[in-house]
């Protein structure tokens, strides 16, 4: 145990009290199940995202993880042979209901992905697309705001703001990511869903986004994907441990560091397979 | 004031109002993208139309070309006319021209009335017996020169009908037009009704059109394929003999001998443009070069063959790279390891596994080839041409037509009869198309591997 | 002998040494019980590439430069006054090569004894009527100088293909016994016969350069001859296109242009917007039942000879737009129009413009849309505001390659598009393009020395140049968008 000491010193820097009463659940996973044709990717899972607080969602490669956060904005609407049973909701109300538009599903839960993927596009036009495509902004100044707040949100202001003109596509990967981020938070979610939003970065990158994702809980309710355990441990309150498309797991992130419950998160947080 | 606008952006979206609703915004989004939608649709269904209004038009006016109307009539071939001194020598029969053939099938005719008691008000004899074909004294004259023991004698003879006849059992000439129309009149239709009540007259397929060479402006009725098909396909034994080899052999540089340098980069870049030259370039190079300069024949397939491999061979160079790219490096590093050399490697392996590539690239530009037109026309083969060239090497020298030319050559000629075998000879070679790329789509699909 | 039967012989030639080189190594191995290095076949090999290869490579270049030489020679023989007035060298130079070629025939036939040909002059003979009897027409009367020239072209010709005979079988022969002389089984027979294929694979590649010479050789060559006759002023500014029979023609190539444009602007009109959204609903939207008929049935209409087109264009689309639009609206009565051609190219281009754009579709990253949709974007704003946007370079690549295609394609102008030159904006009147007039001048009997038949050739250049320009533009904005995505 005391070679993880590290970590849990990182954690008790972190949200250590047990949230459950403070944060609300604010989206709701009840015997989620997902079939990519014949196959069953995900079996039953039971998971909450609470708000204000980061989520992430860790295991093995192939583990369902990705494909359990790609349910909550319906992102596996684009995947033709994919069938979802089981109910998410967000607030309440069922996301996978008829009569919910998924477009306005995916304003309130934004994407952010595993390589940056700007828009070939200026760094302004990346930004006022999501708001321009939902009708966000009544004019051009009201346009001008939203971007420029966003950039600031997502700390990516002052880096850029002499060429908002310039192609999104020239900037470095890890300002890249953020612009993606600043994307997301243009058309104001409720909910950023990050699909191992690093794993494409340096080092120095991934630490300034995660001290983004460290701030931007305040407004938003963030759940990411990792296949670091320093990383989740490092911004996460709670922390979700899946293997073979089965939820094993789910906890504060303290406790599932410390005091796993389940003999296979154990096995897996000490790097015996994974 | 800056705090109200600052405000405002977030407020715009109402944050936490019920999913299950739909605002005005987002129902508008939807209208859009259904319009998008069947916008995409309507241009695929246009697609779709246009091939169907295409191929459509061509069969609703060329599958009646595959039909003929034939008149039979019992001729006597009489040796007062054709051998007046009696000897049957073919020297002096072959002096005979067809002029003096033509009175005997208007004899024929008239006897054919007058034995199945067919009386028609207003038509002189002359004209009965011009709903026979003015190709029928050749075709009596030919038959005599082949056989001149049949002088003398009654043969039954199955002759062509005039064109307008033809056209009227194709719904293409009636009563009111014949009214109209100088070179047919109402009362020798009805002399056609009544031979085909009497069953002088039929219909059947008309095996001639694929046979025979082409005829002239005034008898559609007896223009063939026959040697627009053989032009064809001599030209695609030049093309397939030339442009395989050359094709193959520069592929096979190019992909694994060829260093990076200039004269490399001249290369591709060289066969990149060339094939997106316009064809008819091509025909002004045969024109200058092969005909003006070398001095070769005009008309003749050996223009068109050379015309058309240069216009080939980017295509088959492009499709055999591919194909010789497709081959995976551990075929190669397999042979060289048990010590083959470079050129056995290529010979013995890779050709031989990049062969289906190869083969189906070279069918799909024959049938290119097949199909090309403009060239053609500049290097002299839209000359009227009605001798059958002779068997290869040396007919490769003698004029010939091909048979896309041939298309062209019907449509610009007077006869709307024209119209018709034009749309036919446009079936056959669709169905020569179509054969092609099915043997290369079957070719694909049996030797189709993946590594 | 003919070059066919020459080759024919040095053909029977190679076969002969390829057994004798063969035989030889066996010989020699079992006879010195030295191994050989190389399988025998290849000491075959390598002694018929030495009897091939040189010999029939002397062959197709005596074949290609003989003409030069000749035409040279005798046309330096003719004196300046001996062409007539308003003539110029080549037209007298086409007669020599006439006469020499009557000359011919008549000997051939055996109607003329080669010995009274060489005492024969145009004092005592008349030449002209001659040789009309041996079915070759000249334009006037043989001049003695002329004459002479003719036979002279005739005596350096037979000259010519005897010393070529002589020294193409000395060729053979000679390459052929000293490689077979030089086989003995150390010799890296293999080695020497793959060196020799590999130099015949580089030279199949130079064909490609070949026939681009003899294209950019042959249009620049005429090109020049007719710019030597009309003023290259007039063909290019001129307004007016009036070839005349006997001279004093009007050979501008504006109206031309014109028609070439306006033709393929209707037809760009009509297959861009179409082909492109047949890409993005086949791409993006369709189901696998549709995708698999449509994809398909488009691709059958790419496969389409133009001929097909020309016919439609001509018998079914002509008539229509004739007898429903232009007539009702008097717009003009002829069934051949730029609106007939344009639209029945349009029809020939979409599946060109689909498949480009298919490709350049499927180019652009799925991240682009998973990025665009996690936004919240409906699947029509992903395509126009960030598929499209990202793919229009390709785009523009694709469009310049239908360009380029259009207006050099022929067989769909010549039966849809009309003959006469005009600058007009009614799209239903008839006009004609630069290919059009391309066939119309060279077809029929060509004499290659008045400047309406070599106008051609400067209409071809014109036309080479353009679509040349168009696609080396095109080919090289899609190879930049495609970089940008790798």
């Amino acid at each position: 145990m005391n070679m993880y000491s590290n970590d849990q010193v990182a954690l008790q820097a972190g949200d250590v009290a047990v949230a459950d009463t403070k944060h609300s659940v604010k989206m709701r996973g009840d015997k989620v199940s997902v079939f990519y044709g014949e196959k069953q990717a995900l079996f039953d899972v039971d998971l909450d995202i609470r708000e204000n607080q980061v989520t992430a969602l860790i295991g093995p490669s192939g583990c369902g993880k990705s494909t359990y956060l790609r349910c909550l904005n319906r992102m596996n609407d684009t995947i033709d042979i994919c069938r979802v049973t089981g109910k998410i909701t967000l607030e309440n109300e069922d996301i996978y209901d008829k009569s919910v538009d998924v477009v306005e599903l995916r304003a309130r839960v934004g994407m952010v992905f595993q390589k940056p993927n700007p828009f070939p596009k200026s760094i302004f036009e990346n930004i006022a697309y999501g708001p321009r495509i939902h009708g966000i902004a009544r004019n051009k100044t009201d346009l001008e705001e939203i971007v420029v707040s966003s950039l600031q949100k997502a700390g990516l202001y002052e880096e850029v703001k002499d060429r908002l003109d310039a192609p999104g596509t020239g900037l470095s990967g890890g300002q890249q990511q953020r612009l993606c981020i600043a994307r997301a938070i243009a058309v104001s979610p409720d909910v950023i869903l990050m699909d191992e939003p690093c794993s494409a970065l340096d080092p120095i990158a991934t630490a300034k986004i995660e001290e983004l994702i460290d701030e931007l809980r305040e407004n938003y309710t963030i759940a990411i994907v990792t296949h670091s355990m320093q990383q989740a441990a490092r911004v996460s309150q709670r922390t979700a441990f899946f293997h073979l498309g089965v939820l094993v797991e789910e906890g504060s992130t303290d406790q599932i560091f410390t005091s796993p419950k389940e003999k296979r998160t154990q096995d897996y947080i000490t790097g015996r397979f994974g | 004031m800056t705090d109200v606008t600052a405000a405002s952006p977030a407020a715009a979206r109402p944050k936490g109002g019920s999913l299950y609703e739909r605002g005005e915004r987002t129902r508008r989004r939807h209208a859009a993208e259904r319009r998008f939608r069947a916008l995409g649709l309507a241009a695929v269904t246009f697609g779709i139309l246009a091939l169907f209004g295409l191929l459509g038009s061509i069969l609703y006016n060329g599958t009646s070309s595959f039909w003929q109307t034939y008149v039979t009539l019992d001729i006597y071939l009489d040796p007062a006319k054709l051998d007046k001194s009696g000897n049957r020598d073919p020297e002096e029969l072959q002096k005979l021209t067809t002029f003096s053939y033509a009175p005997l099938i208007s004899a024929a005719m008239a006897a054919k009335m007058e034995e199945t008691g067919i009386e028609i008000e207003g038509l002189n004899a002359k004209a009965a017996g011009e709903i026979i074909s003015k190709e029928a004294p050749a075709t009596l004259r030919n038959a005599v020169l082949a056989d001149p023991s049949m002088i003398g004698k009654t043969v039954t003879f199955e002759l062509l009908a005039n064109g307008r006849i033809d056209g009227y059992y194709k719904d293409r000439v009636t009563m009111a037009s014949a009214e109209l129309d100088r070179n047919v009149s109402p009362q020798q239709l009805m002399l056609a009704d009544a031979l085909k009540e009497a069953g002088a007259l039929s219909t059947r397929f008309n095996l001639a059109f694929f046979t025979a060479p082409d005829a002239s402006d005034t008898r559609p009725e007896a223009a063939g394929l026959g040697v627009a098909i053989l032009g064809s396909a001599y030209m695609m034994l030049i093309v397939l003999a030339l442009s395989l080899p050359i094709g193959v052999a520069a592929s096979i540089y190019l992909e694994e001998f060829a260093p990076q340098n200039w004269l490399t980069d001249i290369i591709e870049v060289n066969i990149s443009n060339l094939a997106a030259v316009p064809s008819i370039v091509f025909g002004i190079l045969g024109l200058a070069v092969f005909i003006n300069y070398v001095g070769l024949p005009q008309s003749a397939p050996i223009v068109g063959g050379l015309v058309l491999t240069l216009m080939t061979l980017p295509t088959i160079i492009i499709a055999t790279r591919a194909a010789l790219k497709a081959v995976p490096p551990s075929i190669r590093e397999a042979a060289l390891g048990v010590g083959a050399s470079k050129m056995q490697t290529i010979f013995h392996h890779v050709l031989p596994l990049a062969a289906p590539g190869i083969l189906t690239g070279t069918i799909i530009g024959l049938a290119q080839a097949l199909g090309e037109t403009a060239p053609l026309l500049l290097i002299g083969m839209v000359a009227f041409v009605r001798e059958f060239p002779d068997a290869p090497p040396g007919g490769l020298f003698d004029p010939a037509a091909a048979l896309p030319v041939q298309v062209y050559n019907w449509t610009q000629r007077g006869d709307p009869a024209f119209v018709e075998r034009a749309s036919g000879a446009i079936i056959v070679l669709l169905v020569f198309l179509i054969v092609m790329n099915g043997i290369a789509i079957l070719l694909r699909r049996r030797f189709e591997r993946r590594w | 002998m003919t070059p066919g039967i020459l080759a024919l012989i040095v053909l029977t030639l190679t076969i002969v040494g390829y057994i004798a080189g063969r035989q030889r190594a066996l010989a020699r191995s079992s006879a010195s019980g030295e191994r050989l290095h190389s399988l025998p076949n290849y000491y075959g090999q390598s002694v018929a590439l030495f009897i091939a290869v040189p010999a029939y490579f002397l062959l197709g270049a005596w074949l290609f430069l003989q003409p030069v030489l000749i035409e040279s020679q005798v046309s330096a023989q003719i004196p300046n006054s001996a062409i007539p007035e308003g003539s110029v060298r080549s037209l007298v130079m086409s007669d020599v090569r006439r006469i020499a070629d009557g000359l011919d025939i008549m000997v051939n036939k055996g109607s003329l004894a080669e010995a009274d040909l060489a005492g024969m002059n145009t004092e005592t003979t008349n030449i002209r009527d001659m040789l009309a009897n041996a079915g070759v027409a000249l334009g006037s009367d043989v001049s003695a100088p002329v004459f002479e020239a003719a036979k002279t072209y005739r005596a350096i010709g037979k000259t010519g293909s005897l010393a070529r005979n002589i020294l193409v079988l000395v060729a053979a022969i000679g390459f052929g016994i000293r490689a077979w002389s030089r086989i003995h089984p150390a010799m890296r027979a293999r080695n020497l016969s793959e060196t020799f294929i590999r130099a015949l694979l580089m030279g199949s590649s130079l064909v490609a350069i070949l026939t681009t010479f003899g294209i950019v050789g042959s249009l620049l060559f005429e090109t020049l001859n007719f710019f030597g006759m009309y003023p290259a002023s007039e063909f290019f500014f001129s307004t007016v296109w009036d070839p005349q029979f006997r001279g004093g023609s009007d050979l501008g190539i504006i109206p031309l242009l014109w028609g070439t444009f306006y033709v393929s602007l209707v037809a760009l009109i009509l297959a861009v917007p179409i082909g492109l959204m047949i890409a993005v609903y086949l791409s993006e939207y369709a189901g696998r039942s549709l995708r698999g008929f449509a994809k398909p049935a488009i691709e059958i209409l790419a496969g389409i000879p133009t001929i097909v087109y020309g016919l439609f264009a001509l018998i079914t689309v002509g008539p229509f737009l004739r007898d429903w639009i232009a007539q009702p609206l008097g717009l003009g009565s002829s069934s051949s129009s730029v609106m007939t051609a344009g639209l029945v190219m349009g029809i020939m281009l979409i599946p060109f413009v689909s498949s480009l754009s298919d490709d350049i579709i499927n180019a652009v990253p799925q991240s682009m849309r998973d990025g665009s949709y996690g936004l919240g974007a409906t699947q029509s704003e992903t395509i126009r505001r960030v598929i499209m946007p990202a793919a229009l370079p390709g785009i523009v690549g694709a469009v310049l390659l239908a360009a380029s295609r259009a207006i050099g394609e022929t067989m769909i102008v010549v039966m849809g598009a009309g003959a006469a030159a005009r600058l007009d904006l009614n799209p239903f009147e008839a006009m004609t393009t630069v290919t059009v007039k391309i066939v119309s001048q060279l077809t029929g009997d060509t004499e290659f020395a008045s400047p309406e038949t070599l106008v051609a050739f400067a209409l071809g250049l014109t036309l080479f140049a353009f679509t040349l320009g168009l696609n080396v533009l095109a080919l090289y904005i899609v190879r930049k968008y495609r970089e940008q995505y790798e």
